[in-house]
């Protein structure tokens, strides 16, 4: 009846793991009596669950990630705290099947449920208003996407108390995630969850491919495109190319387990190295999906808050785009130490430097954006400026681990940890952090408070150096990743400082939190009426903050780059519009996306657990959902023209020569360099 | 491997002197009444790279083949630090010199492009890359793990094989074999074959230099030697399950008459490797010891590396 569930799947032996989860289903238990109490569940439901409105599911992908960045976080706080312990003939307090269920854990958190819904909460915000458009190209898609990987969050979540995770590292390596070495459910929660989230990851990568290439606003051809969505159009070219591999090689991990195939197994013509050649195909490209938006991000805040034009627009396109192509060239490098030739090596090596060209050419390019401006230190600024100086240094340590025979001693090493963390934290973190709080006032109508946004900051930023520079150093004194003990104590002071790091970043995810508390608390002092905060440059900030469901009440008409400054100088941006207003049609809310992942997270339980009738009743409930939801054909709402107009005059910009505010700036500085030029 | 180090040699004399001057600083530091050099982060991060350079790892080679891979850590660490720090530096003073508040900066709001400028940056990281392609280039080549060094004497021959969780090393010359460390002479090239019976693990022996993995069904080659005498560790750099932090061996290096002393010590010994003890070492165990036979009636490696060895198990036995 219930396959291979019985109560000894829950680890009620296991303090932490019991602890963790009563303090989960205490805070679970809060916010559920909070919102029944307050009567919130109509307004959730119709305004952010069923919502359809890329804004809110962008936010909903980074509240995602920022819950699941705290699990995440508490993986990597245990594990730096076991290895701070267990030098010499310590055993720490983590016995090796849990230790090594929680760096697997902390991997694929950080990569597929933190990493990626940031990285995707962003591009969903402001893709559509940057392109001057009212929404994504399939909007109702797009909640299916975001449910989805909500559906393989819940399913990571839920291993922590029913049953176990995979002990095989973050991309399971056969043959030791097959099933003779890997008998349980962990490494099948593993392959469940990813899958959910990866179709969801898949749909979302075509809707807003989909979205850049064939909805952009009137006069926005490729050359006038932001140099975020130019990231993201790359990026998501990435994800529809690489996460179609990720789930073929997953299908065939699942077909071993499952019905006895041997694709991966060590006998019956099973071939472990398919794998890790295929799963690497994916996983380099997965890399550049998360770091090309960021650049994106960085590329936006660096040229606002210089107040002049991205230096080298072009370059940086081309540089983009070089680097989407030969991301699918390098994969190999992951594997120099299984034994492939010298030529092979040294042409993957090589072609792996050669993405060294085009990111060394965006730094240059950052940098010369900053030469001749007048940077307003906001808290983007200074993760922009936090992030190319430790970029630079990450970027460095990978072209060394690209040299084959320096790979061969670094392999799998702590220093390629910290190599991964130095660019995965310092490029991918660092933007999102800046995107976030460069795009905050324009999703919520308020900025995020400076004070405490500039502590997180240093506290990331120093607790990287801290966390992460000792690991360079105990790779290099030959310590492998992946110890839950190790023999030399001269280690350990190196380990303690490590934990120190780790410390102090987590004080900077406190302080995010109490960062978004304060800045709610003070959301009237913040209020950014102008819809342009930043005195920014792209289309999103020429509507109102937060923007109206339509986003534009009319599309704008883009006539070169930075759309929005060239409106700014020419006194054309003003609200309210003048003409007259037509009645606008927006997309339905659709509860599809919840119901489906509703099904989809049962499929995945039962397929984990072997309870076959209940897969097949996800399944088909699956099925079923998407079959009604095809079959609707009321599937707009109308927005009547005075409520479009009653919507602009209340959000009137000021005078162009009002007292206050950029608009005055921007005249005079425009005024000041003709005069310079002189 | 010649060429590597001809190139690098003038980059390797003059990373010796930093490293003689980080030691001394170091036991400079250790006076301090502080357990960590220094409070401030510069200090510990100081700290890290001095202790990183001076105590065992890849920083301390003992064999050839560690001693060009430092030396092309080294160059290429030189090479790269060469723009990067520049950048670091131009990125701190343009963002100071250019702060909104510093009215003698001029301010350049339209200023977007200079063709020359975009010649230079994507001519320096060209460059570099030219430079590093060639190191990479010709090391994979002269480092090439299965190619043999150049030695006048003939290598050792030594066959390993990964079990859970242990190293078995097989003389199929001197017939004998050991569990969890391994006795090679000074001076003499060691050509290692390596294969496993379950799972990958990765063999390493950070002061010797490059690392092969281990894979079952396939077999992967590797030439180190190791010049000097002294013990140096082992390990698996591949997480392998349970058992794998305690994956650890020893290599034991000797001068020649010695380590012949040893094989006839061995061989003279008890301890035999046949198909039911080999059946016994095929089951996972953790923390295990060294163990020593001293004949091999038919050497196993060819066997466990066709793939011809049912050692399925499952975590759950093991623990």
């Amino acid at each position: 009846m219930f396959g291979r569930l019985t109560w000894s799947a829950i680890p009620f032996d296991q303090p932490i793991v019991m602890g963790t989860c009563a303090a989960v289903g205490v805070v679970l238990l809060v916010i559920f009596a909070l919102v029944t109490f307050k009567g919130w569940w109509p307004y959730l439901w119709r305004e952010w669950i069923t919502s359809v409105d890329h804004k809110r599911i962008g936010a909903m992908y980074m509240i995602l990630g920022l819950v699941m960045l705290v699990r995440g976080f508490s993986d990597a706080i245990m594990m730096r705290t076991q290895q701070a312990l267990a030098a010499g003939h310590a055993a720490g307090y983590l016995p090796p099947e849990h230790f090594d269920q929680i760096f697997s854990a902390h991997g694929t958190i950080m990569i597929f449920f933190v990493a990626m819904p940031f990285v995707i909460g962003l591009m969903n915000f402001a893709l559509p208003l940057q392109l001057g458009v009212r929404d994504v190209a399939f909007p109702k898609l797009n909640s299916v996407s975001f449910w989805l990987t909500a559906a393989g969050v819940l399913l990571v979540n839920l291993s922590l108390f029913v049953g176990e995770f995979a002990r095989t590292g973050w991309l399971a390596y056969p043959p030791l995630s097959e099933l003779a070495y890997s008998p349980g459910v962990g490494v099948d929660y593993y392959l469940w969850s990813l899958q959910l989230s990866g179709l969801g990851t898949l749909l979302s990568g075509i809707n807003l491919t989909t979205t850049i290439l064939k909805l952009r606003a009137p006069g926005m051809g490729y050359k006038r495109m932001p140099v975020f969505c130019w990231t993201a159009l790359a990026s998501n070219l990435l994800i529809v190319a690489a996460f179609p591999v990720l789930t073929a090689t997953f299908a065939m991990l699942l077909l071993d387990r499952y019905c006895g195939f041997h694709f991966f197994t060590n006998d019956l013509g099973g071939n472990p190295m398919m794998y890790i050649n295929l799963i690497w195909i994916w996983g380099h490209p997965e890399v550049y999906i998360l770091i090309l938006p960021a650049f994106g991000v960085f590329s936006e805040v660096v040229a606002t808050f210089s107040g002049k034009p991205l230096f080298g627009y072009r370059s940086m396109v081309l540089a983009t785009m070089a680097i989407c192509v030969l991301s699918f060239m390098v994969w190999l490098h992951h594997f120099f130490t299984m034994g492939a030739g010298a030529d092979v090596n040294g042409f993957f090596g090589i072609a792996t430097m050669i993405i060294a060209v085009p990111t060394g050419v965006k730094v240059f390019n950052w940098l010369f954006t900053l030469y001749g401006a007048r940077v307003q230190y906001n808290v983007p600024v200074y993760w922009t400026l936090g992030f190319i100086v430790t970029f630079v240094i990450g970027g460095m340590t990978g072209v060394l681990m690209a040299i084959p025979p320096a790979d061969f001693v670094l392999h799998n090493s702590l220093f390629l940890i910290a190599h991964f963390h130095n660019v995965v934290i310092g490029g991918v973190v660092f933007g999102v952090m800046a995107g976030m709080t460069y795009w905050f006032p324009k999703a919520f109508g308020f900025k995020l408070n400076e004070r405490l946004g500039k502590a997180v900051f240093w506290c990331w930023f120093i607790g990287f150096y801290l966390a992460f520079m000792p690991l360079y150093a105990l790779g290099l004194m030959g310590a492998t990743r992946r110890m839950q003990h190790y023999p030399d104590t001269h280690w350990q002071p190196l380990m303690l400082v490590a934990l120190s790091g780790a410390v102090v970043i987590l004080l900077g995810i406190v302080l995010t939190v109490i960062q978004i508390a304060v800045s709610i608390r003070q959301r009237h002092a913040n209020r950014d009426r102008s819809g342009d905060p930043w005195n920014a440059r792209t289309l999103e900030w020429s509507i109102p903050s937060p923007p109206p469901a339509w986003n534009f009440t009319r599309l704008p008409s883009v006539e070169g780059t930075d759309a929005y400054w060239h409106m700014k100088k020419e006194g054309t941006a003003q609200r309210p519009l003048p003409g007259a207003y037509v009645d606008l049609h927006l997309p339905r809310n659709s509860p599809v996306g919840v119901f489906l992942a509703f099904f989809a997270v049962t499929l995945g339980f039962a397929l984990i657990w072997r309870i076959y009738w209940l897969a097949a009743v996800g399944l088909v409930g699956a099925v079923v959902v998407a079959l009604i939801e095809s079959w609707k054909t009321d599937l707009a709402i109308r927005v009547p023209a005075p409520e479009v107009e009653a919507f602009e005059h209340a959000h009137a910009t000021a005078p162009l020569r009002g007292p206050s505010g950029s608009r005055d700036t921007v005249h005079d500085d425009v005024v000041a360099t003709s005069g310079d030029r002189s | 491997m010649v060429v590597t180090e001809k190139l690098c040699g003038l980059a390797h004399a003059a990373m010796e002197f930093p490293r003689r001057l980080r030691c001394s600083a170091r036991h400079w530091l250790r006076d301090r009444t502080s357990p960590f050099p220094g409070r401030s982060v510069v200090g510990i991060l100081l700290g890290c790279m001095m202790l990183a350079s001076c105590s065992e790892g890849v920083l301390d080679p003992h064999g050839q083949v560690g001693r060009a891979e430092r030396v092309i850590l080294g160059d290429a660490t030189a090479i790269m630090l060469a723009v990067v720090i520049p950048v670091i530096i131009l990125t701190l003073v343009f963002a100071w010199w250019f702060r909104a508040g510093n009215r003698r900066a001029v301010y350049r709001p339209e200023w977007e492009y200079s063709g020359r400028i975009e010649l230079i940056i994507w001519a320096i990281p060209t460059l570099v890359i030219l430079f590093l392609g060639g190191i990479a280039w010709i090391g994979s080549h002269d480092l090439d793990p299965p190619k043999p060094l150049d030695s006048a004497t003939p290598p050792l021959e030594v066959e390993v094989v990964s079990l859970d969780w242990r190293w078995l090393f097989i003389y199929p010359r001197e017939h004998i074999a050991t569990i969890n460390y391994l006795v090679v002479p000074t001076g003499v090239p060691v050509h290692f074959r390596l294969t496993s019976t379950s799972v990958m693990n990765s063999f390493f022996i950070p002061q010797l230099g490059s690392q092969i993995y281990t894979m079952p069904g396939m077999t992967t080659q590797l030439n180190l030697q190791a010049d000097s005498p002294g013990t140096y560790a082992g390990l698996s750099a591949q997480f392998s399950g349970p058992g794998f932090s305690d994956m650890r061996f020893t290599l034991r290096a000797e001068p020649i008459e010695r380590f012949e002393g040893w094989v006839a010590q061995v061989r003279a010994g008890s301890g035999v490797l046949n198909e039911p003890i080999l059946a016994q070492l095929v089951r996972p165990t953790r923390a295990a010891g060294e163990l020593t036979y001293g004949s091999v009636p038919r050497d196993p490696f060819e066997m466990v590396a066709g793939g011809h060895m049912a050692t399925l198990w499952s975590p759950k036995e093991a623990l």
